[in-house]
């Protein structure tokens, strides 16, 4: 057996490697469910089927792909331009914020415009949140990686302390959550049988247009150059500072926009409890995805599938839920190894006389 | 040993018999046989991608071949590593070498030496002196790598193997890298040598010096021995010939032009080292006119890389007043501006600067020329599409179309490819680093040509090379870098190779400082 480099990267190996990861990933699943004395048949039923199983069930299932989408979605432009943003959960924990705030002060309008407030402030506080690492990266050259990490962690705790003093509900006997948002402050309901709201619709539109600047605009072109080749977009004379902050403002407004969209959609209020950590789980959508929106859209309705088959799980065979955890962690494993293959291929050979 | 270069007994040091190697998608060695006397220097000659280079790795045990057999001095052997080529007798001096700069000279031998050959030795340094003075290589085993020029730094490989007493020493293109007065030294190095018996197998893109130095030749083409020669009874032409055919013929004897007004000037331009092992560039001054090519002649790492990163403005670092495109103040404007006010440029790296080896050659061509393609940020596609097809056509790139990735191109066409994109966008400045560095000779001629195409339509080029002949075959005015130095410019017909060699070594520099 050898590992031989290939002359090109395989395309078909591109597309079959996230599928191999799914399967592997699946049968490491099965011999876990195994060892816990369940019937693996039936934990993948529920985990993998069973949340596409109704109309209800799938439109649960869309609610958790949104925010995944929209984060991936800016993430993938990101990482197109090899700017390792890790900070999609803080951005979008800073725009439930800043949204929450917003919503809140304009809890006695009766307006659309209220909406379109609330949802503005969302998007600005997660581009500012994506601003501030940005700035430091390219004035300072601070590893982006760390600060966008960091970042995550301030967000939190601020989230966790506005709910805690200034924005808590007057009258919600000391819990730590908000007052519920007015009705022109929620995001209206697409269907009549779930809880599908705007931003799900939001987030498709925002895939297909990452996919329309990446694909048909010279931006989107630099976009790819700086990340593929940083000495070629320089030699090229394109402006690197100006892609960065472009796709950096973007994650992080459309990071905002999918924490905006969750307390102003299916939650209705702030709590410290925005996130089951889309943000990072958005980082595994956009490598299965190939970093492609389009791509974005099949492994974001994965992932969510499995975010409500955890759920289902633990209701019905009572898996814990960190299997979704684990699950989500020997994907990312078996992908990165399954990509070994796009560039190299094994083949099996008679040994060769080499002593 | 013997002291003639022909040999006394029949047997040849190093015989190869049918060797052949066959990588993914190419047949690198196709049946080669060759064999070498002792004392004997033995030129290996092709162009790129002959299998030069896949064939002295398989003599020295990097690669297996697939079939055929190695007779080394009379036995057949299996070469399994370079070690053990080592311990045959086998040295061989890299292209790059492999010496570990914060270590002294004799530390980085030690290195490579076994524990028996180490004690077999004793003193090292005594030894190392011997040879030294024995060979004329002027190595001192105590002195850092790091303070050694490039041509000493070459003299303390060889060391490496003559220490360990070779019989057989594989140079691979052991001139590229110095100045002629270097090339020379070397040469008297390779005689004494071959005088004691040592054989040499040579590996040189430069024809001349394969006819001064070489016994015999054996050339290339597509993996398979083509023809073998006596160096000494051929010239550099026919030699070409032999490997391509004659296509070296056209390439040869360009008329020179007169620039008009200069379109690019350079007001004492200076600038510190970006990186740590950088050349500052000290007080450049040139003017480059319309319709000339200006070529800069020096040993790479003497600042060639910086000033043409300071006029690209990749560099990035804003100057002022020093730096006039046209009458235009440039020294503040980014690359891109740069680009848009006329200065196009054919970088020395292709792939990973010049092109993103993983894009296709239409994304590639809108890489630089974007001006035609994109309205209002939108790009239109099809239209670069089919100019790249044209642009394909125009510069006879072998490839499969315009979706072609830029590294499955072979360096020559992918150069071809740059070169042309570049020239179309008719600029006011071309700038040229190495345009044919490892290129094919067919390559060359055609980017020769459209080199001088581009001057008389009056364009001016800057062209930077570390291939003497190449710039004076192409420019019309000449000068030299040393160590960030520029020495004076003077047209081509009136200097000679022995003065742009002293150039490269520096020798301009005292006598600017004494009259500044």
């Amino acid at each position: 057996m050898e590992i031989q480099k290939r002359k090109e990267p395989s395309t078909l190996m591109t597309f079959l490697s996230p599928v191999m990861a799914i399967v592997l990933t699946l049968i490491f699943g099965s011999i876990l469910f195994l060892a816990l004395d369940k019937s693996p048949l039936q934990a993948l039923h529920v985990l993998l089927i069973q949340p596409l199983s109704d109309a209800y069930n799938i439109s649960e299932m869309l609610v958790k792909m949104g925010p995944l989408l929209l984060c991936a979605v800016g993430l993938s432009l990101c990482y197109r331009a090899n700017l390792w943003n890790i900070g999609a959960e803080g951005q979008l924990l800073a725009g439930a914020l800043g949204g929450s705030a917003m919503a809140l002060a304009l809890i006695e309008f009766d307006s659309p415009l209220a909406l379109v407030a609330t949802l503005v402030a969302g998007i600005l506080s997660g581009m500012v949140w994506a601003a501030i690492p940005t700035f430091l990266r390219l004035r300072f050259n601070s590893n982006l990686i760390l600060t966008t990490i960091m970042f995550n962690y301030i967000a939190l705790y601020l989230l966790v302390w506005a709910v805690h003093g200034p924005l808590r509900d007057p009258d919600g006997f000391g819990f730590p959550e908000s007052a519920l948002f007015s009705d022109a402050t929620t995001l209206p309901v697409l269907a009549d049988f779930g809880r599908v709201h705007l931003g799900v619709l939001f987030a498709f539109l925002a895939a297909i247009g990452a996919w329309i600047v990446l694909s048909k605009t010279h931006l989107g072109f630099q976009i790819r150059v700086l990340g593929a080749d940083e000495p070629a977009a320089r030699y090229a004379g394109f402006n690197s500072r100006r892609i960065s902050w472009f796709v950096m403002l973007v994650a992080g407004g459309l990071a905002g926009l999918a924490g905006v969209a969750e307390v102003a959609g299916p939650i209705g209020q702030l709590t410290p409890v925005v996130s089951p950590g889309y943000g990072y789980s958005a980082i595994i959508v956009a490598y299965l995805g190939r970093l492609h929106p389009m791509g974005a859209i099949i492994a974001a309705i994965f992932l969510a599938v499995l975010y409500m088959g955890g759920d289902l799980a633990q209701i019905e065979m009572g898996i814990p839920i960190a299997v979704v955890g684990m699950f989500q962690g020997t994907l990312l494993f078996f992908l990165l190894a399954c990509d070994f293959l796009i560039n190299h291929r094994i083949t099996f050979t008679k040994s060769s006389f080499k002593g | 040993m013997s002291a003639t270069n022909t040999t006394t007994d029949n047997t040849p040091r190093l015989a190869l018999a049918n060797i052949t190697k066959q990588y993914p998608g190419c047949l690198a060695n196709d049946h080669i046989s060759l064999s070498l006397e002792p004392g004997e220097i033995h030129a290996l000659l092709g162009e790129n991608g002959a299998g030069k280079s896949t064939l002295v790795k398989t003599i020295y045990g990097i690669v297996a071949p697939d079939k055929g057999t190695i007779f080394w001095n009379g036995r057949p052997v299996e070469i399994r590593s370079p070690a053990h080529a080592r311990d045959l007798g086998i040295g061989m001096v890299f292209q790059h070498f492999s010496l570990f700069e914060t270590l002294t000279v004799k530390q980085n031998i030690e290195l490579c030496l076994t524990p028996a050959q180490l004690h077999e030795i004793g003193d090292l340094a005594k030894r190392i002196r011997e040879l030294s003075d024995h060979y004329q290589l002027n190595v001192d085993p105590e002195r850092y790598v790091h303070s050694l020029s490039i041509g000493e730094r070459q003299r303390v490989e060889i060391m490496r193997c003559l220490v360990q007493s070779v019989s057989l020493l594989i140079l691979d293109e052991p001139t590229s890298v110095l100045t002629p007065q270097e090339v020379e030294g070397l040469f008297r190095i390779m005689r004494t040598l071959s005088a004691e018996g040592c054989s040499i197998l040579f590996i040189s893109h430069k024809l001349n010096e394969v006819t001064e130095v070489c016994h015999h030749a054996t050339i290339l083409r597509g993996g398979k021995v083509i023809d073998t020669c006596v160096p000494s009874e051929e010239t550099p032409n026919s030699i070409a010939k032999m490997m391509v055919g004659d296509l070296a013929e056209q390439d040869a004897g360009y008329r020179k032009a007169q620039g008009t007004k200069p379109v690019l000037v350079s007001k004492g331009l200076s600038l510190s080292a970006k990186q740590p092992f950088g050349t500052s560039l000290k007080n450049i001054n040139f003017e480059l006119k319309a319709g000339e090519i200006l070529g800069i002649a020096g040993v790479a790492g003497n600042g060639q890389d910086e000033l043409m990163a300071a006029i690209s403005g990749e560099d990035g670092r804003p100057l002022a007043n020093v730096l006039f495109l046209d009458g235009t103040e440039i020294g503040r404007a980014n690359a891109g501006k740069r680009r848009r006010l006329g200065l196009t440029y054919v970088p020395e790296e292709r792939l990973g600067r010049g092109a993103v080896p993983e894009m296709s050659l239409t994304e590639n061509m809108l890489l630089t020329n974007h001006k035609p393609f994109v309205k209002h940020g939108w790009v239109n596609w099809q239209q670069a599409k089919s100019y790249t097809q044209g642009l394909i056509e125009r510069f006879r790139v072998k490839c499969h179309g315009d979706h072609s990735e830029a590294r499955s191109l072979s360096g020559g066409n992918l150069q071809k490819f740059i070169v042309g994109r570049e020239i179309e966008q008719e600029p006011k400045v071309l700038m040229c680093s190495h345009p044919t560095w490892g290129v094919d000779v067919g390559a060359a001629l055609a980017i020769h040509q459209a080199l001088l195409e581009l001057r008389d339509q009056g364009a001016a080029i800057l062209l930077i090379s570390e291939d003497i002949d190449e710039l004076f075959l192409l420019a019309d005015r000449m000068g030299a870098l040393c160590d960030g130095h520029l020495s004076p410019i003077v047209a081509t017909e009136s200097t000679s190779i022995e003065q742009i060699g002293e150039w490269m070594a520096g020798t301009f520099i005292d006598i600017e400082a004494a009259n500044p």
